[in-house]
């Protein structure tokens, strides 16, 4: 029965397994951003995050404080715990190792007594808590300890809050957001219209209009930048957030028209023509039956659009001012975060991660639109 | 109250001519049925009443105004789609509601008129369902519906049951009859390829052919008066038997010699002496053939192919000559064993029609 419709084909699980292949392909680089954006810095930087929920071992170093000391049957003893020390941040963890030179730092179980070279001991215990003895006065600085421990994971939301409050990536965030939405409502607003017209509308020139459309889908928007940055400058715009939405109007449209159009063109003739008998004006069939049918085209555009708006960096870099209450997140991104903190993960994993959230949000909010089947019914 | 009058109507897509010099007359509370051929334009003519085609050619007035160049909605007609085209985002209620809402009639007028319509139709249950919800009948009807609500002068169907399965067909054929026949005033066009549909629907059936009109008239007199051979051909299944021959002997009744031999055919239509020699095609209905043990015959051929259908068996005959359409008779009730035999066969002089040239000899 192979090939017979409505049979499942045997390959069906091939199909799965690279849907599936895909998926995680996908996923993965996500996921690793996610959880990355909650980690702490010192912990991005030792250990992968497919290893975050699995405690990290580094090594530290500290100093035995000599002012501690205390005098205990003729000698010199200072006690303490490890992780109190200054170079060591957050909860209590495990000592696996500990040492007393650099070369070595955990060459030492813990609860081992180790030699000093100037005499006297050192000890640290699995909990942290340390002994060095020594027969005579530390003077000014007590020896280096060195440890290696085990710390549990830690997660917080503390990357978020310095991305989002103390590195002006809110206001990015705003700017982004003020930037994209009318960048993508104007061109939707004005490419409807144009491609009700264009589909349905008989005028003269139609077809070389709809050939113009086509033409400019292939034009690279590079080629506009510096034409129209000096137009704006002499219409008075200048670099503005009215001139951002001008551009990214004006990049978008022959997509949005032409998506539209063709979407529009395919809507059935009969529809039309019945309202324009039940009396409907061109204007009562764009609003009442054109535009609440062309919905899955609206919200595919809207998607790609926003998307584009969003993730852009050189159309906003050309027609924003460079000034800091200006930039979007991606030039913050571009110029903040990977100029200055290229290593700091954390900050950057939040940022990434702030920025693409909302077109996540923005996808499956409109996703249930591009549903098949909203013509069922209509006609046979 | 809308009589329809079409005067010298043509269209023209660019240089290719579908419609020529229509003239028609309808009356009010007429039910005309547009037939003919695929592709003759029929379809195209009831959108130029409509207005959804722009009319090349000629005037078309509705109660004696021109109505060329006015927009569909101010032409008080209703259309039914083929596809029925319901607006599938509306409930069945609003689908109905739509015209009116858009002339901007009050609500109560609207629910008035919407619950009439669905009363007529009983389509009260489904008033809040989405047309996909709706079976193929129940969208037929809303769309019906959806003209009834406007209270038009002219409705206007376009093949509106050709989506329906077979017995929906029958049942909504007979709902729209009495809808015809509820609404006296109502003037309606239909358009079909269905012969059925024509024959009992309409009160007047306008044959379309070759860009024009072959023949206008009542069901019954084009079945029994064609104008033409190709109107003889398309009214009535299985299609009119043409045998060639020749005037033999002129006068109230006329005698045709049969090209293939069987004598003389006598055919009760008035010729003139000059007739005589004339080259004609003897045309006589499947159901008018019966066999005959008579020396004289209209055809005489050995039965191919046996058709029982129970009421009535259909013969098909062999060619009688090279490339010619096939002989059929009907004859009513069960006939067995007649399959390789050859027969005679005759036909009443009253139910033998002629035409020279293509044309009967009765419209010359």
């Amino acid at each position: 029965m192979q090939g017979v419709a409505g049979h499942k084909s045997r390959l069906t699980w091939a199909v799965n397994l690279t849907v599936l292949a895909l998926v995680v392909l996908w996923l993965i680089p996500t996921a690793g951003l996610l959880v990355s954006s909650f980690r702490d810095r010192d912990q991005i930087s030792a250990t992968g995050w497919w290893q975050a929920p699995f405690a990290v071992e580094q090594t530290y170093r500290m100093r035995a404080d000599a002012g501690a000391a205390v005098q205990e049957g003729g000698q010199y003893v200072i006690v303490g715990n490890v992780f109190d020390s200054d170079g060591y941040a957050g909860a209590a963890g495990r000592v696996t190792g500990f040492g007393i030179t650099g070369r070595d730092p955990a060459g030492f179980a813990p609860g081992a007594v180790a030699d000093l070279r100037r005499g006297g001991t050192v000890s640290v215990q699995p909990d942290g808590a340390f002994r060095v003895t020594a027969p005579e006065d530390f003077g000014r600085r007590g020896p280096n300890i060195y440890f290696q421990a085990a710390t549990p994971p830690r997660f917080s939301l503390d990357n978020y809050a310095r991305v989002l409050g103390a590195d002006a990536m809110g206001q990015a965030f705003i700017n982004t957001l003020t930037v994209t939405i009318p960048a993508t409502v104007i061109p939707i607003l004005i490419a409807a219209f144009a491609a009700y017209a264009l589909a349905w509308m008989e005028f003269p020139g139609r077809g070389l209009l709809i050939a113009a459309v086509v033409g400019l889908l292939v034009v690279p928007l590079q080629l506009a930048l510096v034409p129209l940055l000096k137009l704006h400058q002499t219409v008075g715009i200048g670099q503005s957030f009215v001139g951002i939405w001008m551009a990214h109007t004006g990049f978008g449209l022959p997509l949005a028209v032409y998506l539209l159009r063709n979407y529009m063109a395919g809507l059935p003739r009969d529809i039309i023509e019945c309202a324009k008998v039940d009396g409907a004006t061109d204007f009562q069939v764009f609003t009442r039956i054109v535009l609440p049918l062309s919905f899955p085209a609206l919200a595919s555009f809207a998607i790609f659009q926003f998307l584009w708006v969003w993730n852009d960096l050189l159309v906003a870099k050309v027609f924003l001012p460079s000034s800091d209450e200006a930039k979007v997140m991606t030039v913050k991104i571009a110029d903040d975060l990977l100029g200055s903190r290229g290593g700091d993960w954390g900050i950057l994993a939040a940022a990434a991660f702030t920025s693409i959230a909302v077109p996540l949000l923005v996808f499956f909010t409109l996703q249930r639109y591009l549903v098949r089947g909203l013509l069922a019914g209509s006609v046979k | 109250m809308a009589e329809l009058k079409l005067s010298g109507i043509g269209k023209s897509f660019g240089p290719v001519e579908v419609l020529k010099d229509i003239d028609l007359h309808i009356d009010t509370g007429e039910f005309i049925v547009f037939v003919g051929p695929s592709g003759c334009g029929k379809s195209t003519l009831l959108r130029m009443i409509a207005g959804l085609e722009r009319i090349t050619a000629g005037t078309l007035e509705i109660d004696g105004v021109r109505m060329n160049d006015v927009p569909p909605a101010s032409r008080g007609i209703a259309m039914v789609f083929q596809s029925y085209a319901l607006y599938p985002h509306m409930s069945v209620r609003d689908n109905m509601a739509f015209s009116l809402k858009i002339a901007g009639k009050s609500r109560a007028e609207i629910d008035a008129a919407v619950a009439r319509a669905a009363q007529t139709l009983q389509l009260d249950p489904y008033l809040d369902r989405l047309p996909k919800a709706l079976s193929g009948g129940q969208r037929q009807r809303v769309a019906i519906g959806r003209a009834i609500v406007r209270d038009p002068k002219v409705y206007l169907f376009d093949e509106p049951l050709s989506n329906l399965d077979a017995a929906l067909r029958v049942a909504t054929r007979i709902e729209i009859a009495q809808l015809a026949e509820a609404m006296p005033d109502s003037t309606m066009i239909y358009v079909t390829h269905d012969q059925v549909e024509a024959m009992t629907l309409a009160d007047r059936i306008v044959v379309l052919a070759d860009k024009g009109i072959a023949q206008a008239g009542p069901p019954l007199e084009l079945y029994e008066k064609p104008r033409s051979e190709f109107v003889a051909r398309f009214i009535g299944s299985p299609a009119m038997n043409l045998l060639p021959g020749e005037v033999a002997e002129t006068g109230e009744v006329t005698q045709v010699r049969m090209a293939a031999g069987g004598g003389l055919v006598a055919a009760n239509i008035p010729t003139r002496p000059g007739d005589k020699g004339m080259a004609v095609n003897v045309g006589i209905r499947p159901e008018d053939l019966r066999p005959t043990d008579g020396a004289a015959h209209a055809f005489a051929g050995q039965v191919e192919i046996v058709e029982a259908l129970g009421e009535v068996t259909q013969l098909h005959f062999a060619p009688h000559a090279d490339g010619a359409d096939p002989v059929v008779a009907k004859l009513p009730g069960i006939h067995t064993g007649l399959r390789g035999q050859t027969l005679r066969m005759a036909a009443d002089p009253g139910r033998v029609h002629l035409f020279a040239g293509g044309v009967s000899l009765l419209y010359r």
